[in-house]
């Protein structure tokens, strides 16, 4: 006790020099804090910039550059867009991969909230909720080209499928339409991809309260009506989230569109492989970042309509 | 329009464990009803049975003598109240209060009206447009009583509907909720573990156990002749005391003292307990108090307008006695001093055993 206020008198004659001094360690300790959260996430925001940023500004780059013969000029031109967005095949080839993107969401969102639905609300005990929802994901663990060939044997001229239905008289000829047909990409694609709707729409159905089921159902909401009214509307975040993963994925793909189809069908990012292997890198490059517009124009006018926020 | 609830042998199994076991219960129509109990003793399980969103496994509901047991929430007249609420977190009040009647196909403006009148009855018309998340537990427990009104039910079913809230608004929230119950004449069935709340809100307390109906009774008879030691301790206010049956109108207390009783002891009972109100027990002991309990003093604890004194008897069973705060600063006591606790022949209640 005694000992206390001559610690504070020393302390009070050492800590007393001229104003300067005193103000700028603090001052700089103060700076420290201010940028230590910054500090923090440097490691992300090396991350990022390796592998996000400076490939995509060194895209955008190269959409500006020139190509003569076989050499990259860095310049400034506008030509490679210009060729891009006034070639007749860019647009067609965007409205085929719209239209896939189109079709495979509405398979994918019908097939994946109703599994997410079944899993979530009908599903009563959690191991089995596990144990089908592994059952979903395990197939995932595979690469997706090998589930995609394994379609091949199955839908093929003399496959299973064709084979099964000439023996059970369902028709005396092959179906041609089964393989490298749109038929066939739609087919793989909602098969690779159905599992993105699911996982976030599963989520967001099990964070839905029981009890506001039953608040439906008291105030004499049918089975359609407790659906409508109470489950859709509470699971459009994961459906957003969902359609963000698929759309994205099909607006990018190329390398199913190519295999099942049988290099009948177009996409844009294989119209972009095509242009990569011509050399044509410039074309490409600004390819991709019309294509990069168009998808982020699309997310964003999903969460304009959505508020995943919750989600995140 | 009120409507009275019957249960004939109502019965919950949940696999092998029964719930509730075949209880039999009359609520009269326009009565204030609370469902009491420890959690797990079936209070909620028959609140839901009631309401329809628990299958009965076997029994009868009866809801104005007709008998709902297998019809859905919906057609039974009755609304309930949820314990969190679930209000729809995706709708405004408005439309969380109108949603069964979009659920019954009212069309939208008359729905947006009726909604709109009942939210004025509980206080929150100006906060019609706001989403649940944005208000506070009181205000979200008024939208969910809107809601739950707005169908004219003959039968409010409340689970633990105040338990949320802070005590100062639980006290409030009280009294709305038996202001509301008067006005509209309705039958109010009300499921709460507070013995204060159940004291204060019903016409009917039904004490419940391990699926059981213990007692059900007016307010001041459970409190005042608690039938056997479960009640009496789970009411509280009651010290409960063990003896020997000495004749029809006396019993002798571990310690040897005699009690005296005005009530007369059933025949044929051994060991007898009774209940003796903590506030009937007096220190300082007179002749118009007869009865004594010795003990010594573990705590004493100041409340405002009265003062606790808690007792450990010789037996080894504690007791609290309620003094008055006059009545204690009259002769104040100190802890571990022992003394003797007198009350009348008329404060001492026989239970069942």
């Amino acid at each position: 006790m005694s000992s206390l206020p001559r610690d504070a008198l020393t302390g009070a004659a050492i800590a007393a020099p001229p104003d300067g001094a005193a103000v700028l360690p603090r001052a700089r300790g103060r700076r420290l804090a201010a940028a230590l959260p910054y500090l923090q996430s440097l490691p992300l925001w090396l991350v990022m910039g390796v592998f996000l940023l400076i490939p995509i500004l060194t895209i955008v780059a190269v959409s500006f550059w020139d190509d003569q013969e076989y050499a990259l000029v860095p310049t400034f031109i506008l030509d490679n867009y210009r060729e891009v967005l006034t070639s007749r095949v860019t647009w067609t080839t965007y409205l085929s991969t719209l239209r896939y993107a189109a079709i495979v969401w509405a398979a994918t969102l019908a097939i994946g909230f109703t599994v997410a639905y079944f899993l979530s609300f009908h599903v009563r005990s959690a191991l089995w909720q596990m144990v089908l929802f592994q059952l979903c994901a395990i197939p995932f663990l595979t690469s997706n080209v090998i589930r995609m060939i394994s379609w091949i044997p199955f839908l093929g001229r003399n496959g299973i499928l064709n084979r099964t239905l000439m023996a059970l008289g369902v028709t005396d000829h092959p179906l041609e339409f089964l393989l490298f047909s749109p038929f066939a990409v739609v087919l793989a694609f909602v098969h690779l991809y159905t599992l993105f709707m699911v996982v976030p729409i599963f989520n967001t159905m099990m964070r839905i309260e029981r009890s506001l089921i039953e608040a439906a159902r008291d105030a004499g909401a049918g089975p359609v009506a407790v659906l409508r009214h109470i489950v859709v509307p509470l699971s459009l975040p994961g459906i957003a989230i969902g359609t963000i993963f698929v759309v994205t994925l099909v607006m990018g793909d190329f390398v199913t569109v190519q295999m099942m189809s049988g290099g009948q069908s177009a996409s844009v990012g294989l119209m972009m492989k095509n242009q990569i292997s011509l050399l044509q890198y410039p074309v490409a490059a600004a390819q991709a970042v019309v294509l990069l517009a168009t998808v982020l124009l699309m997310v964003w006018a999903i969460l304009r309509v959505v508020d995943i926020r919750r989600e995140l | 329009m009120a409507d009275g609830v019957e249960l004939v042998a109502v019965t919950k199994r949940y696999g092998a464990t029964i719930a509730v076991d075949a209880i039999d219960l009359r609520i009269p129509a326009g009565s204030y009803c609370c469902l009491i109990g420890p959690s797990g003793c079936g209070k909620t399980s028959t609140l839901r049975m009631i309401a329809g969103h628990e299958a009965v496994s076997a029994g009868d509901v009866l809801i104005g003598g007709r008998n709902v047991t297998d019809l859905p929430p919906a057609r039974r007249g009755t609304a309930m109240m949820f314990q969190s609420y679930a209000l729809f977190p995706h709708l405004n009040c408005l439309d969380n209060v109108g949603f069964s009647l979009r659920m019954r196909g009212v069309a939208r403006a008359e729905r947006r009206a009726r909604a709109a009148e009942m939210l004025g009855r509980v206080h929150l018309t100006e906060l019609a447009e706001r989403r649940p998340a944005q208000l506070s537990g009181g205000q979200q427990q008024r939208v969910a009583l809107a809601r739950a009104l707005i169908t004219n039910p003959s039968v409010l079913l409340l689970d633990e509907p105040l338990s949320a809230l802070d005590p100062f608004l639980r006290g409030r929230m009280r009294e709305e909720l038996k202001r509301l119950q008067r006005e509209l004449g309705i039958t109010f069935v009300h499921v709460t573990h507070a013995q204060d709340e159940a004291l204060a809100l019903s016409d009917l307390v039904v004490v419940m156990e391990r699926g059981r109906i213990l007692q059900s009774d007016g307010p001041r008879a459970v409190f005042e002749r608690p039938r056997t030691p479960f009640v009496a301790r789970f009411l509280g206010g009651h010290n409960i005391l063990e003896g020997r049956a000495l004749d029809g109108r006396a019993i002798a207390l571990a310690d040897g003292s005699a009690i005296r009783l005005e009530e007369t002891l059933p025949a044929g009972r051994g060991t007898v307990q009774i209940a003796v109100r903590s506030d009937r027990m007096r220190l300082a002991p007179d002749d118009a108090a007869p009865n004594r309990l010795a003990g010594q003093v573990t705590a004493v604890e100041y409340h405002g307008s009265f003062v606790r004194v808690a007792l450990h008897d010789r037996a080894g069973a504690d007791h609290s006695l309620l003094l008055s705060e006059t009545d204690y600063y009259a002769r104040p006591v100190a802890l571990g001093e022992q003394v003797v606790a007198g009350f009348r022949p008329s404060d001492v209640h026989v239970l069942n055993t």
